[in-house]
């Protein structure tokens, strides 16, 4: 059965020694290695879902009066698309699962890509030969972030239009162009013309994960080029020899096993948890807007940045030159994400190391780039968390504008604390390795 | 009898020797053989019964209305039958297959020979071309003027010149106030401490510059700045509902009800809590926008209703590049 299978394949396409050599690929093994396929597997539930919600969802935002089986927005004037989404919550079985599992989905992949970056980051594997493979991420993450704000913009529910209001005025305060630009995309002045949400839908569904699986596949083949990295320990790794489990029989079951149970996971919180119950949110107006609202997780950080700025526009004669979302909602992640794609050039400079890198550092063994890394991610965190000071307002009752204050000036203090003290322990812990290290000698003598 | 027994049980001797395998001469093992583990297997088939008890499961969810809770349960059900399968999996990577541990050479860093083939081949082919600084720069214009040409239809997309629409206002002179309901709103039901939302009537509601918000102040608090002399209707002030820092609707109206009355009224944009104050003119007193609430002019009609004056004294909405504005910079609160 097999033999006979096999040859019928290789007789036709030749294909025996690659797949030969495929099944013995070497998969080095760590735990940390596994967000990446965390994040992989994600992506697999976010377009078996996905395309399961394109047969019902409704592109139009012409005007509708909604009769339907969710009482309390009887008669409630809403888009096609909005009430399309709704009936896909309430009549379809089983939409509302599907919905919130691509919800949740969608939490996972992003989730999964930043610890998945975060990994790559504080263990050097970005290093020389595998830049292509980081840059290429780096666009992942960037393009997960996009598609996620148009996924949950499509809804045309009262919190995703606010969002979409949002993302107006920052296209708007580009400058120079900001406005020509709002204007081809909008299809007009907000909230757009009858163009814009087809736009919004077929870039979400077709144009973007498309992007994305291209990107994906290079990534990985990039990644199998060159071989995985791998940690020294005491199994024998060196720059030159790569250590590592054969995709088949060993790899191949514990990564179908880790697929699955990411699948299961994702399906029982989109089953269980529920995730923007978007018939209590009620339709979008231009002129309507909720208490506490807040965009997905993901996009927290922009909202905190777009929140902390204090009300400068730069102005020039009477005329508004740079307004003020262009700071906090462009400029800001132009400088995290313009961190992130410069520094492999920044470190090869500032260390002058030059050489190729199959071994991963530890974190301790860099302090240099942990406590780098960990001034920026507590930078980005407590813009983050100045974004959640309204909820604190509303939970514990401080007020809100000194809240804000405080985080004005945290927001520089805290990571040049942070990337201190990282760099601190880890110059201790190198200090208790040396010693280990020396008393182990001393023994063996 | 003993014959045909023995007939039956030869024919069939022959017939399973026939659909047996052939046997084939001993190789070399690729994978390391390992000892058998009943209890492992017995648990990854157990595993992939349950989850195709759960796999049926989610069907018999699926297909029973009568059931309460239908979205949980069939989450329930596929989400065990996922981990179910996927356990399995795990089962056999750490128990039912052989770990092996291999290594190879992580390969060549680079290939320095067939780097320079390559490059001599790109050198050797162009050796015929003399004028090769033009050359790289007629090709360098073909690609740009090519790729502009490719581009130029995206200006389709929308109305990328035309900002008219982007300063556009529903307002004129006389433009009746109409809330929510569609009915003129009358000076006398605007009552202090709480906001309204109006629209031009017979206007697109959903128009950036068509919503207002509008708030009766306490007498002798209005203290608005000489360029906005007259815009209130004794204590009634009109502002455009949107905000001017990211386009949300300004839908709170910060003010206390119960000493101390401080600090004072402000209308506050829930997105990213830009503060307004009504009394000033819409003058920026906390948070990121950077220029003022854009102020309508009304004015009672002699029915009692209000009416707009005229149209913003301000672009309302966010600000773009070159946008005018009268009053960019916030101002102490008063």
């Amino acid at each position: 059965m097999i033999r006979g299978a096999v040859r019928f394949i290789d007789q036709r396409t030749s294909s025996a020694p690659l797949l030969r050599k495929g099944l013995r690929y070497l998969f080095p093994d760590h735990w940390s290695f596994l967000l990446g396929e965390v994040a992989l597997y994600a992506f697999v539930v976010l377009v078996g879902t996905g395309i399961f919600l394109t047969l019902f969802y409704d592109d139009s935002t012409s005007s509708v009066v909604y009769h339907g089986s969710y009482k309390p927005l009887e008669g409630q004037e809403m888009t096609h698309a909005y009430k399309s989404v709704l009936d896909l919550s309430t009549v379809v079985k089983p939409g509302l699962l599907m919905r919130q599992t691509h919800h949740w989905a969608a939490n996972v992949f992003i989730v999964a890509i930043i610890l998945h970056l975060l990994r790559v980051f504080f263990t050097g594997a970005y290093r020389k030969p595998r830049e292509l493979t980081y840059w290429i991420g780096l666009v992942m993450l960037m393009t997960t972030l996009l598609e996620g704000y148009i996924g949950y913009s499509l809804v045309d529910d009262l919190l995703s239009g606010m969002g979409l209001a949002i993302g107006y005025g920052v296209a708007l305060s580009i400058p120079f162009v900001g406005a020509n630009l709002a204007s081809l995309i909008w299809d007009g002045p907000f909230p757009g013309g009858p163009a814009f949400f087809p736009r919004m839908f077929i870039t979400h569904v077709l144009f973007l994960p498309v992007l994305i699986g291209t990107l994906l596949a290079i990534h990985l083949l990039l990644v199998t080029m060159k071989h995985h990295t791998q940690f020294r320990d005491a199994r024998g790794q060196t720059e030159r020899k790569v250590v590592g489990v054969p995709a088949f029989p060993g790899q191949a079951p514990r990564s179908l096993g880790l697929f699955l149970i990411t699948a299961g996971v994702i399906f029982l919180l989109g089953g269980l948890a529920q995730i923007n119950p978007i018939w209590l949110w009620g339709p979008f107006h231009t002129y309507a807007s909720t208490n506490g609202a807040q965009p997905d997780w993901y996009l927290g950080w922009l909202i905190g940045a777009l929140r902390l700025v204090p009300g400068w526009d730069l102005v020039v004669a009477n005329r508004t030159v740079i307004p003020n979302p262009f700071w906090g909602g462009v400029l800001f992640p132009l400088v995290v994400f313009g961190f992130a794609f410069l520094w492999p050039f920044l470190e090869r400079r500032i260390t002058g190391d030059y050489a190729f890198h199959n071994v991963l550092d530890r974190p301790r063994d860099a302090p240099l780039r942990t406590a780098v890394g960990m001034g920026v991610v507590t930078w980005v965190f407590i813009v983050f968390l100045a974004g959640s000071a309204d909820r604190v307002t509303v939970a514990l009752g401080f007020d809100y504008e000194t809240q804000i204050w405080v985080y004005r000036v945290l927001v520089w203090i805290v990571p040049l604390l942070v990337a201190g003290l990282a760099y601190r322990v880890c110059v201790e812990l190198q200090g208790i390795d040396r010693v280990e290290h020396d008393r182990q000698q001393a023994e063996a003598v | 009898m003993s014959r045909v027994r023995d007939l039956v049980v030869s024919g069939a001797v022959v017939l399973v020797s026939k659909l047996a395998p052939r046997p084939r001469p001993p190789r070399e093992r690729v994978v390391p053989p390992g000892e058998p583990s009943p209890r492992a297997e017995l648990l990854a088939i157990g595993l992939l019964g349950l989850g195709s008890v759960c796999s049926l499961a989610f069907i018999a969810a699926y297909a029973l209305d009568r059931l309460g809770g239908q979205t949980q349960l069939m989450g329930l059900a596929l989400g065990l039958a996922f981990v179910a399968f996927g356990t399995a999996g795990i089962v056999i990577a750490r128990h039912l297959v052989v770990t092996e541990e291999l290594s190879e050479d992580y390969g060549p860093e680079e290939h320095p020979e067939e780097q320079e083939t390559i490059a001599a081949l790109v050198e050797d082919s162009s050796s015929r071309l003399t004028r090769k600084r033009l050359f790289k720069l007629s090709l360098f214009g073909a690609g740009a003027t090519l790729g502009a040409a490719l581009l130029a239809p995206l200006a389709s997309l929308g109305p990328v010149l035309d900002l008219d629409r982007f300063v556009a206002s529903p307002w004129r002179r006389g433009t009746r106030l109409v809330g929510e309901d569609g009915r003129p709103l009358r000076a006398a039901d605007i009552e202090e401490r709480t906001f309204y939302t109006a629209f031009p009537e017979g206007a697109d509601r959903e128009a950036m510059a068509a919503s207002l918000v509008v708030v009766r102040l306490p007498p002798g608090s209005l203290n608005l700045p000489p360029a906005n002399t007259g815009y209130d209707a004794g204590g009634i002030v009109a502002y455009s509902k949107i905000c001017t820092h990211a386009g949300c609707a300004i839908s709170l109206y910060r003010t206390p009800l119960y000493a101390p009355a401080d600090p004072a009224p402000a209308l506050v944009c829930p997105c990213h809590y830009s503060t307004f104050d009504p009394a000033t003119g819409g003058t920026v007193t906390f948070g990121p926008a950077g220029r003022k609430l854009p102020m309508l002019p009304v004015f009672v009609d002699g029915r009692g209703e209000l009416r707009a004056r005229g149209t913003f004294d301000d672009p309302v909405g966010p600000s773009w590049w070159g946008v005018r504005s009268r009053d960019a910079r916030p101002r102490a609160p008063q």
